[in-house]
Parts: C-alpha cells; structure tokens; sequence
C-alpha cells in the first residue's frame, strides 16, 4: 500500500541540526530499504500562494496566510505492507523529533492512496 | 487493542528493524545465519513480552539490546569457540554497558552490510526456491508462515527449506563472505533472478485472494528498490527495477470484476498507474545511462516499456518491440522469447512473416508440449483466412492448456475457427 506522511506544526522555525542530521540518516535508511519512494521539506508560507474557488470566483492570496495555524512542513511517500507499518514508521519519525527538538509539537499524518499500489 | 492487532503492529516494527538487526549481529559475529537467528529469537520474545509492556517507545533499540543478549549467550554457552569470537564477547561486553541509544542505531551505514547480507541469502551454491525463501525472511522480515501462505507451500516445506539453505552457507564456509570488484556484478544476476522470480510468483496469481500473494510483488518491488539504492552502478539492477514496476503499473487493469485476467491489449490504460510507469521509465533511463541498453532485464523492460507509453492499443509500435525481442533472442537463445518475437512481428508486419518465424519453431524441443506455440499459429492461420487450418491449431493448443480459463478459451477460438471454415 502507498501512504503518504504530511508533516503539520505550528513552529515556524526550521529544525535544529541534529534532528536535520537525525532526519536525514532516517530517509537514508528508508531509501536504501526500499520503502520511501519520495520525501522533501517545504518552504516557509511566504514563498506560497493559494488559489480559492468560492461564491463562483477564483481568487489569489500570496503567502503569508494570517488563518494559518498550522502548516505544512514537509511530506514523503511510502510504499509499505499496510497500515500497521506506516504507524510504526511515522512514529519513529515522531520521536525523533521528540528526542531531538525539544518543544516542537506537531502532527503526522498518514494518509492511504487512493488507486491501489501492486 | 486485540491480540491480533498486537501481533501485526509487532510484526510491522519488526520488518523495520529486522535487516539492521541481522546486518549488525552478522558484522559483529562473523556469521549470517547464526545472525538470523539469534534476531528471530529476539521476535519471539517481542511477542511474548511486548502484548503485556506494549511496544516500546524505541522498539529498535529494545530488540537490538535483546538480540545482543542472545549473542552473548550464545557465545558464552558454546566453548568450542575460536578466539575471534573472544574478541567479539568483549567488544559486545563493554558495549552492553550502554543501552544502544536510536542514534548509534542510526549511524550505522547499512549499505555494504545490507548487500552482504542479500548477496548471501542469494547465494548460487543455494537452489532458487531456497534464495527466494531465504530472501523473503532475511531482508523482508516475512515469517516462515507468511513464505509458505504466499508460495501456497505448507508450512514444513519452507521451514526446512531455510533450515537446509543456512545449513548449506554455514558447512560451506559461506557464512560472511564479501564480493567485490568484477563478482559484485556476477554474482548480482543470481540475486537477480530471485528478486525475479518472487516478482513473478505474485504476479502470476492472478486474484489476490490471500493478500500475502500480490504482496510477494511488492516485497519484490522494494528488494528491486534496495539493490537500485545499494549497488547503483548496475545496470541491470535498474532494468530489473523498471520491468517489475512497469508490469505492476498494470495490475488494477488486468482483471476484471469476475477476476477473469484481460489481456494487456484490451485493458482500461486510465487504470494503469502513471506514477509507477514515470518510475519505471526513470529506473529504464538510469539503465541504459549506465549502458545497459542490450541487458537481459534492461531489453524485457524496453519492451512493456512500449506498451506502457502507447496511449491505446493501437498506438503500440510494434516494430520496435519486434526489435527489442530480437536482441533479446541474441542474449537468451530462448524458444519462447522467438515466439514472442512472432507475435510482434505478426502486428507489425502481418501474419504472413509472423507465421513464417512460427513455423520454424514447430520442431523445437523445448516448445514440445507448450500450448502457446499452436495458440499463436491458430490465430496467425485465422488471421490469414486459413480457417481450416486454424481450428486444429487452436484444438491442438486446448488439449496442451493446464489451465480451465485459457482451455476454455481455445475451445471456444477453435469453434469460432470451424464456424468461419463452414462460411468461407
């Protein structure tokens, strides 16, 4: 099954060095085990827009966004046996942060795909 | 949490951690397959303890602690052992000191141990079925239980495969052993053709009715993904790579709600994945950057590769794909890939050169006995209006299907045959 991890947090600031280091051998490990297809980390909300559809009008807001109150900080996708594996993976990817950026606090979320993997 | 949810969660950390366990115990003890089990004694009692503690905050750690335990004691236990494994108790003595901590866990480069340790499952001195088993329990994490439901195997036929297949590397003093230079790429094909025919042993069940069989296909996947990442100058590693995910790009079109297969022309495209075909093409690109255009896994995969990037049927170039087969004829020599060569050269040329290839290979030995060899020929004959001669190809070719499908199917190809005689 293929999953997707959305990483969320309201830290705006960019990791500390050693969960960057920590990180990074992480998604080394997970390349060379053929589970992580694809990874990145994304800019902070200035560099981004959103294109809205509502009352039938398009409109474009560049970033910042005031409303945001959480952001997305990076995503990766994982090509693992099923759900339980992406629990465990997305965990360990969790305590690292605890382990190596006290304070930060954040969600990841892991989402299925919908067409089916092989 | 039910204690079969417990299982599988334990299961899920445990394929995780597993390759590093027994690439770490393998370096330190100088033997892999005491390494593999000594990491399966550290699964089991996961499992016993784990459902009662719940999984701990690092599950990598804990079953590194404990499989090293277990190394000790094994170590301590047998007294006929040589002073290297001294050595080894007392660098994992005054590393016991510490709890391995998830840094140190993760500082550990695991790709030339990973490659070892594949290189070693897949050994050629071993059979392929006992590569494949070894394979799927070594660097997938699967059980012996899991390996026997997906190969549709009892349980003992796979335990003593593995059994015999480790007893093999250790009486053959191919217990941890490095190839380098010129045998990397040799000894590769033989992992190769493992990773290879786990692919295929998924693919060709047609339904997944036990989830275990279509996940032979992913195992294989990620074992093509791995050696792609540890060995990345080798061409055919990529080739293989490109060929497993372009055919698997097509699995939510090859059968239909009944489960019957539909064959790779009248399949819905819109249903091929278009991200595993872009990651085909790319492992397909990387190969033949590297110069392996004229591989043997690098050529199969050129070929899917032609019908992946046909928009319809009718836009595959069928010239090309004839050629791509016959280079392949020039490195395999195989009857079967000559077939398969006729029927491309039949859709690009026209039945009349296709059957001319056919006809050349009806003496064949090793196609004595093969249905698709009068399969094929029948459809050329009725495509040439040769209608007569089409129905006994097609009855000859449902007297040699092992298959009820594909017998029924040429049974009804022979009446539609005989019908199309009667009218002509």
């Amino acid at each position: 099954m293929r999953f997707m991890f959305i990483v969320k947090s309201a830290h705006s600031g960019p990791p500390t060095s050693e969960l960057m280091a920590a990180m990074h051998k992480l998604a080394d490990r997970e390349i060379k085990a053929g589970r992580m297809l694809e990874s990145g980390g994304l800019m902070p909300l200035a560099t981004g827009a959103q294109v809205r559809l509502a009352g039938g009008k398009l409109g474009v807001t560049d970033g910042p966004f005031v409303e945001a109150k959480e952001v997305i900080g990076g995503y990766a996708i994982f090509e693992l046996p099923g759900k339980e594996e992406a629990l465990a993976s997305a965990k360990e990817f969790m305590q690292l942060h605890k382990d190596l950026m006290p304070g930060w606090e954040g969600v990841c979320e892991l989402r299925a795909f919908a067409s089916p993997g092989p | 949490m039910t204690a079969v949810d417990a299982h599988r969660a334990i299961l899920a950390v445990w394929r995780i951690e597993q390759p590093r366990l027994i690439t770490s115990l393998a370096r330190m003890l100088r033997d892999v397959p005491l390494a593999e089990d000594l990491t399966q004694e550290a699964l089991l009692a996961a499992l016993e303890r784990w459902p009662a503690t719940g999984v701990p905050k690092r599950p990598g750690a804990w079953l590194m602690a404990t499989a090293k335990h277990r190394a000790l004691d094994h170590l301590r236990r047998d007294r006929m052992l040589a002073r290297k494994h001294e050595i080894v108790a007392w660098d994992m003595e005054a590393e016991q000191q510490t709890m391995p901590d998830l840094d140190s866990a993760l500082d550990d480069d695991i790709g030339d141990e990973l490659l070892r340790l594949i290189f070693t499952a897949c050994h050629p001195r071993l059979s392929r079925e006992a590569r494949a088993a070894l394979a799927l329990r070594m660097i997938c994490g699967l059980t012996t239980e899991e390996i026997a439901r997906a190969f549709l195997l009892p349980d003992a036929t796979i335990a003593q495969r593995i059994v015999r297949a480790k007893r093999t590397l250790s009486e053959s003093g191919l217990a941890y052993e490095t190839p380098r230079g010129e045998e990397v790429s040799e000894r590769l094909s033989s992992v190769l053709e493992v990773v290879y025919l786990i692919f295929n042993e998924g693919y060709t069940a047609a339904r997944g009715e036990d989830w275990l069989r279509p996940q032979l296909c992913n195992e294989a996947l990620r074992l093509g993904r791995v050696l792609t990442a540890i060995a990345p100058h080798e061409p055919e590693a990529h080739g293989l790579l490109a060929l497993m995910e372009l055919n698997a790009s097509r699995t939510a079109a090859r059968t239909d709600a009944a489960g019957e297969p539909i064959l790779i022309l009248d399949q819905n495209r819109a249903l091929w994945d278009q991200l595993q075909i872009r990651r085909g093409m790319q492992a397909l690109g990387r190969a033949r950057e590297l110069g392996g255009a004229g591989g043997f896994y690098v050529l199969q995969a050129a070929i899917i590769a032609c019908h992946a990037q046909a928009e319809t049927a009718g836009d595959t170039d069928w010239s090309r794909i004839a050629g791509f087969y016959a280079e392949l004829a020039a490195v395999v020599r195989s009857p079967i890939v000559e077939l398969n060569r006729a029927v491309a050269v039949g859709m690009a040329e026209g039945p009349q050169a296709a059957l001319s290839i056919v006809d050349r290979l009806m003496g064949e030995p090793a196609l004595e006995g093969y249905h698709l060899l009068p399969s094929v020929r029948g459809d050329l004959l009725h495509k040439l209006g040769r209608y007569e001669e089409a129905r006994a190809a097609f009855e000859a070719a449902a007297a040699l299907a092992g298959n009820k499908r594909e017998h029924d199917m040429l049974r009804r190809r022979a009446a539609a045959a005989a019908d199309a005689a009667l009218s002509s």
